[in-house]
This record gives C-alpha cells, structure tokens and sequence, in this order.
C-alpha cells in the first residue's frame, strides 16, 4: 500500500513545526506529572545535609564561635568556620564584579543573614539542632544602610579594603566607596542643558528588590575520592563558568569537575552568582568523603542571595519649548550592599545603565555612578533584565514623563516627537551603543490606536472634572511606556565574565535515521529551551522539531557556553544553533549532489531536502543524507554527520515595545485596579508566539510585582523586614489581571535569524507602564515623582499629601 | 529522639513510615518516600508548591506534621493521572501553556483538581480566588487560569456525554 499522495510543500513545512509555529512544549509532560528533576530531588547515597549559622546583626565584630556543643548533637557531623577554610584559602572569594566576598565570617558579620559556619549532618532536621547548638559571641558595631550616608561616615565597613584606594573599576574616594563608573561627554551635557529652554530635573528611585524564584538556590556536592571527580549539581544559570571558577578556587583539574543544572525552578538573575553555600557543599564534600546538599530556606534566599536594583538615580533632561530633547544627565548612587558581587560583563560595573538615553534621538548624554558599600546583602543582580536595563528604561521613562509636565506637553507626543527615526538604525546613541534596528513610531502608533488613547484622555479629563465636583472618589492613570532594551551579551571584544568571553555554543549530531540531538551551552529555567531551539533547529536542517532532542546544564557533554541570562539564550545560543545547522546542511549539499550524481551547485535546499535544480522530482530528504553520511563511502567526505558552532555575536540585539497600562485607583484607599493592559513587544523573528506570549505574561506580572508592592526592605539598624511571603509580595491569580499582547516584527539585521530575545522586556517595560500609571492619575493634582513600590499605603499618602484627603 | 509509626495511604497505596514526631509532611512524602511531585517553596504556607489533597481537601503539605496526617488518605500529583492516562487537567496544563518552570505546576494542578470538584463549573473569578493560595512567579497565571477553565468545560462535556 503506497497510493498516499507525497506532502505538498506547506504540509513539510507545517509538519517541521519550526520557526513562526506555536509548538506546545515537550517539558510539560515531566512537569504536569510530578516528574521534574530539581536540585532537591536529587537524592545521593549517604548524602548528607548542610545549613548555616547565619548572623542576627546587620554590622558586628564576630569574637568567637563555639561550636563544641553542635558537635554533640545527635547527627551532627562537622561544623565549618572561615577558621577552617583559611588554610584552603577559601574563607574568601572573588565576586563576578572583581570584589571578593567572605564564604564564612572572617572576624566580622557585615549583613544580616551572612553566613557565619556551616553545620553538616545527617538530615536537615539534625542540621537545625546543630545551628541552634552553636554560640557565636557578636559585639555590635554602627551600622549603615544609606548609601549617601555611607558615603560621609567615619565608619569602615570594609576593613580588609583599608589603605586600597584603587578598586577594580578604578579609584575608590571614600572608604565606603567601590567605583565611579562615568560614561559619555560630561561638559557638552552640563553646557547642553545649562543653555537650554526647558530643563526637568528630578531623583527617581528604583528601589531594592529580589528576584525570588519559586525554587530557592541550592546544591549537591559529591566528591567521588576514589576516582578524583567532583560532581556537582546546583540551580546554576552559568554551568560552564561555575565549573570554570570551581577550578580555579578549589585547585581540583577541570576535567575532573562535572557542573550539572538539572531542571531549575525560575532563575531570573537569582542564580547567576556564587554563593557561599556552593563552596561549603564542595568542601564539606571533601572533608566528609560523602555527597552534601544545601537548599536555602525562603528566608535565606530573601535575606542573603542576590538582591537587585536599588538606584538613586538623579536626573536632568533639557529640551527646547517645543518638545525636542536636547541633553540628559544621570547621576547614580547605587548601593552594592557589603560586598560587590553585582553579576555585570566584567567591563560594565553599571551593566548597561547607558542605555539609558531609551528610545530617544538625544544629542548628547552622560551618566556618571558610584558604587557604595551598606550593611545589606551583597548582590545586584539583573532581575529579569538585561544587567541594569530595567533601571535605564525605568529612569528614561519618568524622565520623559516629568518633562512632559514642565513642557506642558502630552506624553505620548512628546515621545513621539524625539523617537529614533526608522531610517536612523542603526544608530549609535550618545552614550555609545550601536542600536541595531527598530521602528519605534510604528509600533507606538499601533499601540495608541489599540487602546483608542484619544479616548482615554478625554475619559480621564473628564473623571477629574467629576472627581472635583464630587462625583467620584477614583482616579484613572494611563501609563505610557516606550522602551528599548539591549540584550545578547555579548561580543568577546568587550563582554566578559570573569575574563570568559560571552560567545555561546550547540552541538549538533544527526543520527543515521534522521533524527538528531543538539547541545547548548545554555540552560532553561522554564523558558522552555527544549522546545524552541528544536524548531530553530528544524527550520534550518528540515528534521522535525519532534524529532530533535535538545539537551543543556551538564559540562560534561554540552559545550561549553556563558549560560542564560540578560536575555541572551535566543541572540547568542540561538545564533549558534542557527549556523550550526548551516554548517550541517553545507556538509549534506555535498553527500546529496553526491547521491544525486550532480555538482554541488546543481542542488538546492527545499524545506526539508536538497532537490536538483529544475528537477524537484530528484531529491534526497535530510534524513536519507544523513543514512547515507553513516552508511556510505562518499569520496573526499568523512562519514557522519555533526556539527559544533561557537558563535561570538557582532553586536547586542535591541528589542523594543509600546506596553499601556490604565489603572483605576480609588483616593480613600490607596487601592488600584488595572483595567487594561496591552502590550506590543517586537522581538524580531518570531521563534514560538506561544512561548512569547507566556514569556511576556510573566515577565507583566514580576513587573506588577515590583512597581505595586514588592521590595527588599531594612530598618535602621540592619534588620531585613521582608524576609517571607507574608511580608514579600508576590502577587497572586486574584491580583493579577489579564494582559492584551500584540508585536509587530522588525528583525535583527545581524542576527542569523533575525530573533532578538523577548523574556525580560516586559519586566524592563512593565515597570514603568505601572509605575507611570500611578503617577498619571495624580497628574493633575501636581504629582510630580513619588518612589516606588506604589503599595496602598503609599498610594493612599500620594493623594493625602496632594490635600486629596480634604 | 524517638521516632512515631505512622501510616498513610498515599495515591491509593497504604504505606507506613517511621518519623519523628517534628517531622514536616512534605519532607516525609519527598525524603522517606520518595515523592517528589510537591515541592518546597516557602515553607509558610503562602506559596502552594507543596500543595496535596488530604482527605478531601487541598493542604499545605510543608505546615503539617507527618503525624498529624496519620491515617490519612493523600493524593498528589503523582496520583492523578499515569503517562497512559492523563489528568484531564494535566493535558489542559500542557495546550493552554500553563506552565514555564514547572516547580508551583504540581501543586496547582493537585489545587486546580480540588477546585474543580469543589465548583465544577467556576467562573474566571471564581478560578483566581480558588487558586489564590499557589504561587507562580513564570505565567503571570493568565494561562493557568484558561488551563483550568477548559478543563472544567472538557470535564463538564464528558460527564454530560456519560450520562
């Protein structure tokens, strides 16, 4: 039985599921089924368990330890101490930002929640008997959890830095200083802006937050003596550069370290960096011969892991009456909290805090931040944000607003009349980057019509008009976001971690029978890798996407690669696995002229096979080439059929999007309502819209989180007052609303398909659609700036300081 | 310290347990046991990752003691469908995109099911503040919520079309 009519082109197309096709995803059948593997399901024979000792002051002199007691506690196997680390010379540790950071507490505790020693037992409940065992003796000292005011005091934070007044970005004014980072012509902006018409000046505060994925850090640390291996699995974002820094820390031989991320539950920036608790595994895993796990608790992972934001950013933007921007200026101070340990491109100690001239064509530009030590958790991370981006777009996006109040002026024209022009890309902005392409006014217009804007200024002229005659005790915001983000970190030419270079990589192999597996360097933390590589993949080689296995997160097999974060995996890996599969199609033009007996220019590429030019009749489909590349001696061609790309990007890729967001918000109470949410993003090429669309949700929702509530918080004197979920908020179904989400599709010129990475804009651009809400309802009332989150109580005091209350 | 017997039957099959009387549920269920579908998240009951059905009702499994579950019937995601016979909700998860991570999709599956027997036939309301106890920090929920609400409408249809 053969009458089955050969597929038309569109069903080999369709039957690839490849680019532009919302395949459903090949993770979920493990996950809806309970049949994930995370950290913690890891489970070793003998495996033993770790925990800290983690210090009650924000700022103390540690006098002693005593640990004689937790040694007797039933299970109780080891306690570690910097004590016993120094002559591993692993007491401390160098930080991504070119800092170094206590393991353990070297003599003094510098935030609370830092890690003091580590009890290691038998299970997690004899762990907690031996930290309850151990006595450390603390003597207070001053502490300081202002920036500015840490800049004036007389109080040393960081003692093994005295006497240093050169830092690793440069020299350090102050004791408490860590770098000034400056960027762009600073006397051409001052003149630019001390002549101008108009001039908005304004501090906007992007306040310390966490990205707080649902599954904490942690690690299982095997040392397996008899053969010398180490073994290591953890919630590792960079499992090639954790393998990397494991060496040369420990001193133990590359090829005997095997980094494995099995599936993480949420990454978002929180496990990019090197926590204390993976040395100590590794350690206690070496003292004691046996695997050791470390899972954070919540509170750990709130209290002393990777924190982000937390920005002063003082601002002037000038313009000419007319609304045409003429200069900006940023000033940041930027808290870093005890130790460095922000996670930037070695070079960009502020990430790309410069891209914040945003979507705007502005002359001239300059921004200048200094970094300071507090007694908070180290950190500042890129919370699902392309390395300081978020801060950029949210300072540019208040800016613009508040200059729109000074001029008088609309802010949705005042931002069309300054947007780069499409046939300005690329162009290279003030402060340096190249944008690759974009077309900004497009997409804003699209967007503007999508929630009729006309419309809803007229509504909410007239909602203040009933408002002031006592109609009504609520206020309608309509917030307004353009922004422009800049993600794919990066060249090697100037992105680097730690000195590694930020290519990424695939590796690709055919089978004999035309399926294949392809590896990243890469790892999926719920961005669904597995399933929209495998359709990259298909689109170039025409194996279907079902038949294509993607694997990432184990070092001894994936090549080698920077990892995901800062929205690379799509510009940098998925460029790989992009020219990878040409260079495997390049080697199956030549098996198939072969078999087809004709020159290798006589072929040409159709969807899924190579057919003789003028003849599609004679062809030979991918996976009989692949057969053949196993099977058959082809002259002047080795068999199989593999490929490996290292793809070293020429440039970052600039996603843009138009997100409006129309909030209801009742005066009496500080309660909002969002009434509408649209989003328009242009990624660039398309991979999987579903996935985009589920991406952007998130992404909405983490910003709603942080514009509306959501912040790492300390008192006066150190204590962290936001340490659980009863205090952190995170928003649930009840709070969230429903998001509208459009594109439009401006692909990346440089990008082997185009695609330019979608998963962090809408935290980048949500924030201050949000945030921009609530001050666009207070607007008229003379609102100027207030900080974020915008929870009820500071909502509520917004329209009570604004005589709302009368 | 000394260690209760305990005996509970777990997706329909009796087992029993040696635990300290201190000893969480879900660190039983995920340590002793080897049920590893619940997760961990929070360990205060706000986030819903640990999320089983105890007795007929949806309970944090990371504030119970295994002790107090004794002689329980315990159902979580493991217990809901197999590989040749998925959860209706299971599938409606997977084709309405209703996950990313898939560290809370345990728990809000195991949640959603009791939701649905609770009011089978909720309104989009009725399904945020019924799920308002599971915490997803990757979906935004927009999708857990059409996930749910198909499901209904799927499990509605079948049990029209049986009787």
């Amino acid at each position: 039985m053969n009458d089955q009519t050969p597929p038309t082109r569109e069903e080999r197309v369709a039957g690839l599921k490849g680019l532009g096709t919302s395949r459903k995803r090949v993770e979920d059948a493990r996950f809806t089924q309970g049949k994930g593997n995370y950290v913690d399901d890891v489970k070793l024979p003998g495996m033993l368990f770790g925990d800290f000792v983690r210090s009650p002051y924000a700022h103390a002199r540690v006098a002693a330890i005593h640990t004689e007691e937790a040694l007797k506690v039933p299970g109780v196997l080891a306690v570690l101490t910097a004590k016993d680390l120094e002559p591993l010379n692993l007491h401390w540790m160098p930080t991504l930002a070119g800092d170094k950071q206590m393991v353990l507490a070297d003599g003094k505790v510098l935030f609370q929640g830092q890690e003091v020693a580590f009890v290691v037992a038998t299970d997690r409940y004899a762990a907690a008997d031996g930290i309850a065992a151990v006595e450390v003796d603390y003597q207070e000292l001053p502490v300081l959890t202002n920036p500015f005011e840490a800049l004036e005091s007389d109080v040393v934070l960081r003692e093994d830095l005295e006497g240093q007044t050169e830092g690793a970005h440069g020299t350090r004014k102050h004791h408490n200083h860590i770098f000034l980072w400056e960027e762009g012509d600073q006397e051409a902006t001052e003149q630019a802006i001390g002549s101008a018409e108009v001039v908005a000046e304004e501090m906007v505060y992007y306040h310390r937050t966490h990205p707080c994925p649902l599954e904490t850090c942690g690690c299982v640390a095997s040392m397996d003596k008899v053969n010398g291996k180490l073994t290591l699995y953890g919630t590792f974002q960079a499992p090639h550069v954790v393998r990397t820094v494991a060496s040369l820390l420990s001193g133990i031989e590359e090829h005997n370290i095997r980094v494995i991320s099995p599936d993480i539950g949420g990454g978002f920036g929180n496990k990019v960096g090197v926590y204390p608790g993976y040395v100590c595994s590794i350690v206690a895993s070496i003292v004691t011969g046996k695997p050791v796990k470390w899972i954070e608790n919540r509170m750990d992972n709130l209290m002393a892991t990777a924190f982000a934001r937390d920005y002063w950013m003082k601002g002037k933007i000038s313009a000419t009456r007319e609304g045409k921007i003429t200069g900006l200026a940023c000033h940041v101070v930027a808290d870093h909290g005890a130790f460095d340990a922000c996670a930037d491109p070695t070079k960009f100690p502020a990430g790309f805090f410069h891209i914040c001239t945003g979507s705007y064509d502005i002359p001239v530009a300059y921004v200048g931040v200094d970094g300071v030590y507090t007694n908070k958790a180290p950190g500042g991370v890129a919370y699902r944000c392309s390395f300081r981006v978020t801060e950029a777009a949210y300072f540019i996006e208040r800016m613009i607003e508040v200059l729109a109040i000074e001029l008088g002026m609309d802010a949705a024209e005042l931002r069309a009349k300054n947007f780069i022009k499409a046939d300005q890309f690329p162009y290279t902005s003030a402060l340096g980057w190249e944008y690759d392409s974009g077309d900004y006014h497009t997409a804003w217009n699209k967007a503007l019509e999508a929630v009729d804007y006309p419309g809803l200024r007229r509504e909410q002229a007239e909602r203040v008009e009933a408002f002031k005659r006592g109609e009504t005790r609520k206020l309608l915001g309509i917030g307004l976001t353009h922004f422009t983000e800049i993600v794919g970190a990066g060249p090697v030419k100037n992105c680097d971690i730690l000195g590694m270079g930020m290519f990424d990589s695939c590796e690709i192999r055919i089978h004999p029978t035309g399926s294949a597996i392809a590896r990243l360097g890469t790892i999926s933390q719920g961005q669904g890798h597995a399933t929209t590589f495998a359709q990259i993949l298909a689109s170039e080689i025409g194996i279907p996407a079902d038949s294509i296995t993607i694997e990432e997160g184990d070092t001894d097999t994936a090549p080698y690669g920077l990892g995901t974060y800062g929205s690379r995996s799509t510009p940098v890996a998925g460029a790989a696995t992009a020219m990878a599969g040409r260079k495997i199609r390049a080697k199956a033009q030549m098996i198939a002229a072969y078999l087809l007996e004709v020159h290798d220019d006589d072929v040409e590429w159709d969807v899924d096979r190579f057919a003789v030019k003028g003849a599609p009749e004679r062809f030979k489909t991918m996976a009989e080439i692949a057969y053949a590349s196993y099977n058959q001696a082809i002259p002047g061609v080795e068999p199989g059929l593999e490929a490996v790309s290292y793809y070293d990007p020429p440039n970052m890729t600039y996603p843009f999007g138009a997100y409006i967001c129309v909030m209801e918000i009742d005066v009496d109470t500080g309660v909002h309502e969002i009434r509408q949410f649209y989003a328009l993003d242009d990624c660039g090429t398309r991979i999987n819209p579903m996935v985009i669309e589920g991406q952007v949700h998130g992404g909405l929702t983490e910003a709603l989180a942080i514009a509306m509530g959501q912040e790492i918080a300390y008192d006066e004197i150190g204590n962290h007052k936001t340490a659980t979920f009863m205090d952190f908020f995170i928003p649930t179904a009840w709070e969230t609303p429903n998001y509208t989400t459009d594109h439009t599709v401006t692909p990346s010129p440089h990008h082997p398909i185009g695609a330019k990475g979608v998963g962090e804009s809408p935290n980048v651009g949500g924030v201050p659609a949000f945030s921009n809400a609530v001050h666009d309802a207070f607007r008229a009332f003379g609102l100027r700036q207030s900080h974020m989150p915008h929870d009820q109580w500071r909502i509520w005091k917004i329209a009570h300081d604004l005589g709302l209350h009368g | 310290m000394s260690k209760m017997h305990i005996q509970l039957t777990i997706n329909g099959e009796a087992q029993e347990v040696l635990a300290e009387p201190r000893e969480l549920l879900i660190h039983v269920l995920r340590e002793k046991l080897g049920v590893t579908g619940p997760h961990i998240g929070c360990e205060t009951s706000h986030c819903g990752a640990c999320t089983v059905d105890l007795n007929g009702k949806s309970v944090k499994s990371c504030t119970v003691f295994a002790a107090q579950a004794n002689g329980a019937e315990i159902t979580t995601i493991e217990g809901l469908g197999n590989p040749d016979d998925l959860h209706v909700l299971q599938q409606s998860f997977r084709e309405h995109h209703g996950l990313q991570c898939g560290f809370c999709t345990p728990g809000m599956i195991t949640r959603a099911h009791r939701l649905l027997q609770e009011n089978p036939n909720p309104t989009e309301a009725e399904v945020r503040f019924g799920m308002a106890g599971n915490l997803c920090r990757c979906t935004g929920y927009q999708n857990i919520v059409k996930s749910i609400l198909a499901a209904a409408a799927e499990m509605n249809a079948a049990q029209e079309a049986a009787e």
